[in-house]
């Protein structure tokens, strides 16, 4: 899961270090600029909008049907998609519309915890360890390397019998707990470089602490890239629960995920199509968007990164 | 050189071996290997199951590192990974699972990588041309498809396809037709059955390196060098293709081994999608059905898988640039 490609950015921003950092996140010209040119990319609306309209239907869109997710309407189960039933029914008449939308709903939930806490994960450690060196940096670059060999996924798999009976969110901090090791040895390797910079070494001469340093100086310089691994994390977060549902290892019913409609679809995937089809095609469209978007997001910060460049 | 790769590969050996020993621990932890016992009807007796636990080496009254320490000697002294649940040697299972993975995973990573970086270096010279566009959003829209979503999409046109045809021409379920005699027949129901599969793994690497290539691409095709290559008098195929993608390969050996990571997961998937018995299967039901030898040992299999491709993307990246001095 390489989000974002660790060697090609290893150059950290150099505009970013004229601006004091306190005020950084609002006049800064650097944040001026990537909004401007974010502005000017079709692609960029294009995904937001979809995103933006897929969150409000994840929460409005039960209030327009007059099914609940639970409801069963044993006179037209297994139908196709009718006036009243959007996207058909399932064969003890489950209405799939309303099941999409929950599902969305905590697909989206899971997503947009998972993602930026595996970011927050990544900036905390792989700050820490790249600002303090020596010793401790050993132990968590060692320690990352041995998450690295690990197989996340079939670890997980392997808990899911500790988080199945939890909430579903004891399943989201055990996606996030398993996805930050990439990115956070690319803000390793930055804040090694950024250690050794005047403003960093002016403030750690004035006496000022490391957590500060960490909190003021490092973490705003690399906040491009954390934004957009925020971003992608979304995506691989809710790939991986989408995965550990549609094995049977994440979400279990009652409560439903779009992983769990795409898995009680798949065996009459060819001859009711609309129960598989419709939660595949909300669930593709949204990756999709989210991916526009951080890549959107990645040529704003980085110009070089290849698609925007002429 | 040499000896750069032997210290990368032991680095990552030992990685791998503290790895076996977290999944032996987690499995030890998490899963209760008597589990199985308790829905029996008649109940077996408790002296029953302890006698069995124990020859399966999973006895809960040991401590839980001497039974580790059991384990991993196991496999150094003897190359036996333990008995599974039903007491087949787990190493022999693995043996002839790993077999089928392998075969989907090679073919299908090899595949994926060559028509990405195809795909990535015709994009980058194609730049904003309708073509690079379609290249692109294909990509996107690969990548934000589950590569069980792409398979079971796959099986339905299949069905379709074989229903128009009227007869089973693409073969989905399972490795091969049992009873079938000749080479030829074997030969052409292998393929057959190895048809989906593969495409929706190589469509999955290939949607991953394409983007990778791209980017590599469109780095060095504004380099001084094809500006050189291209006022000596070569022709722009030639410069493009002697000097930019042999250069535009070189950080891509390292995305290989990150992506590497993936493609395993996905072709765990689609193993059981197409219910293929490989590693993939054995991994996952030996998790739901409590069996610890089989789950450790498919932990020692992945990071196995994840130590080779690590070292070798490492040794090779070296050994492509120059610019990495050891």
């Amino acid at each position: 899961m390489a989000i974002i490609d660790p060697l090609s950015t290893s150059d950290v921003d150099v505009t970013a270090e004229l601006v004091d950092s306190r005020k950084a996140p609002r006049n800064s010209s650097r944040a001026a600029l990537i909004w401007t040119r974010l502005r000017s990319t079709p692609r960029f609306w294009v995904g937001a909008l979809v995103v933006g309209a897929m969150i409000v239907w994840a929460i409005a869109g039960l209030w327009i049907t007059k099914w609940s997710p639970t409801d069963q309407d044993l006179i037209n189960s297994s139908v196709g998609p009718t006036a009243s039933h959007w996207f058909g029914t399932d064969d003890i008449g489950q209405d799939i519309y309303a099941e999409t939308v929950s599902g969305l709903r905590r697909s989206l939930v899971i997503g947009l915890i998972a993602g930026p806490a595996s970011t927050l994960i990544a900036a905390l450690v792989g700050a820490f360890a790249g600002y303090t060196g020596g010793r401790a940096d050993a132990v968590i670059s060692w320690l990352i390397n041995l998450l690295l060999v690990l197989p996340a996924f079939f670890i997980l798999v392997l808990l899911s019998p500790v988080f199945k009976s939890l909430s579903f969110l004891v399943l989201t901090a055990f996606i996030a707990l398993f996805t930050w090791m990439v990115m956070a040895q690319v803000i390793r390797a930055q804040t090694k470089s950024l250690r050794d910079r005047e403003f960093v070494k002016a403030a750690r001469f004035m006496g000022v602490g490391t957590g500060t340093i960490i909190r003021r100086h490092i973490l705003p310089n690399v906040a491009s890239l954390l934004i957009i691994d925020a971003t992608l994390g979304v995506v691989a977060a809710i790939n991986s629960e989408t995965a550990l549902s549609y094995f049977g290892f994440g979400i279990q019913r009652p409560q439903v995920s779009l992983g769990v409609l795409l898995a009680d679809g798949t065996p009459s995937a060819t001859t009711r199509p609309w129960m598989f089809v419709f939660p595949a095609l909300v669930l593709v469209v949204l990756l999709f968007a989210v991916s526009l978007v951080g890549d959107a997001l990645r040529d704003a910060v980085d110009p070089t990164s290849g698609s925007t460049r002429d | 050189m040499i000896l750069y790769g032997v210290r990368r590969f032991i680095n990552y050996l030992v990685l791998t071996l503290l790895a076996t020993v977290v999944g032996y621990v987690l499995a030890s932890l998490v899963l209760n290997p008597a589990a199985r016992f308790y829905g029996r009807n008649p109940r077996p007796s408790d002296a029953a199951i302890e006698s069995s636990l124990r020859r399966l080496g999973v006895d809960p009254h040991k401590p839980l590192l001497e039974r580790t320490w059991d384990w991993m000697s196991g496999i150094f002294l003897h190359g036996t990974f333990g008995l599974e649940n039903n007491l087949d040697p787990v190493g022999h299972d693995m043996l002839v699972r790993s077999g089928v993975s392998l075969q989907l995973l090679l073919i299908g990573s090899v595949l994926g990588a060559v028509l990405g970086v195809t795909l990535g270096v015709w994009g980058a010279v194609r730049q904003y041309q309708l073509s690079d566009q379609v290249v692109t959003y294909a990509s996107y829209v690969v990548l934000s498809t589950p590569v069980f979503v792409i398979g079971v999409l796959l099986m339905i046109l299949a069905t379709s396809f074989n229903g128009w045809a009227g007869q089973q021409v693409i073969q989905f379920t399972g490795q091969y037709t049992p009873g079938l005699s000749g080479t030829w027949n074997v030969l052409a129901d292998r393929l057959s059955h190895l048809l989906l599969p593969t495409i929706a793994l190589a469509a999955l690497g290939a949607a991953e390196y394409s983007r990778y290539q791209r980017n590599a691409m469109l780095d060095v095709l504004s380099a001084d060098y094809i500006r050189t290559a291209r006022s000596k008098g070569r022709t722009r195929n030639s410069a493009m293709i002697r000097h930019g993608v042999r250069v535009a390969l070189i950080p891509m050996s390292t995305y290989f081994a990150y992506s590497f990571g993936t493609l395993i997961a996905g072709s765990t998937f689609l193993e059981l999608i197409f219910s293929w018995h490989g590693m993939g299967e054995l991994a996952l039901t030996s998790i739901t059905q409590n069996d610890v030898n089989a789950t450790a040992g498919s932990v020692f299999y992945l990071s196995i898988l994840v130590l080779i491709s690590s070292t070798l993307a490492e040794v090779l990246y070296a050994a492509l640039d120059p610019r990495v001095r050891i």
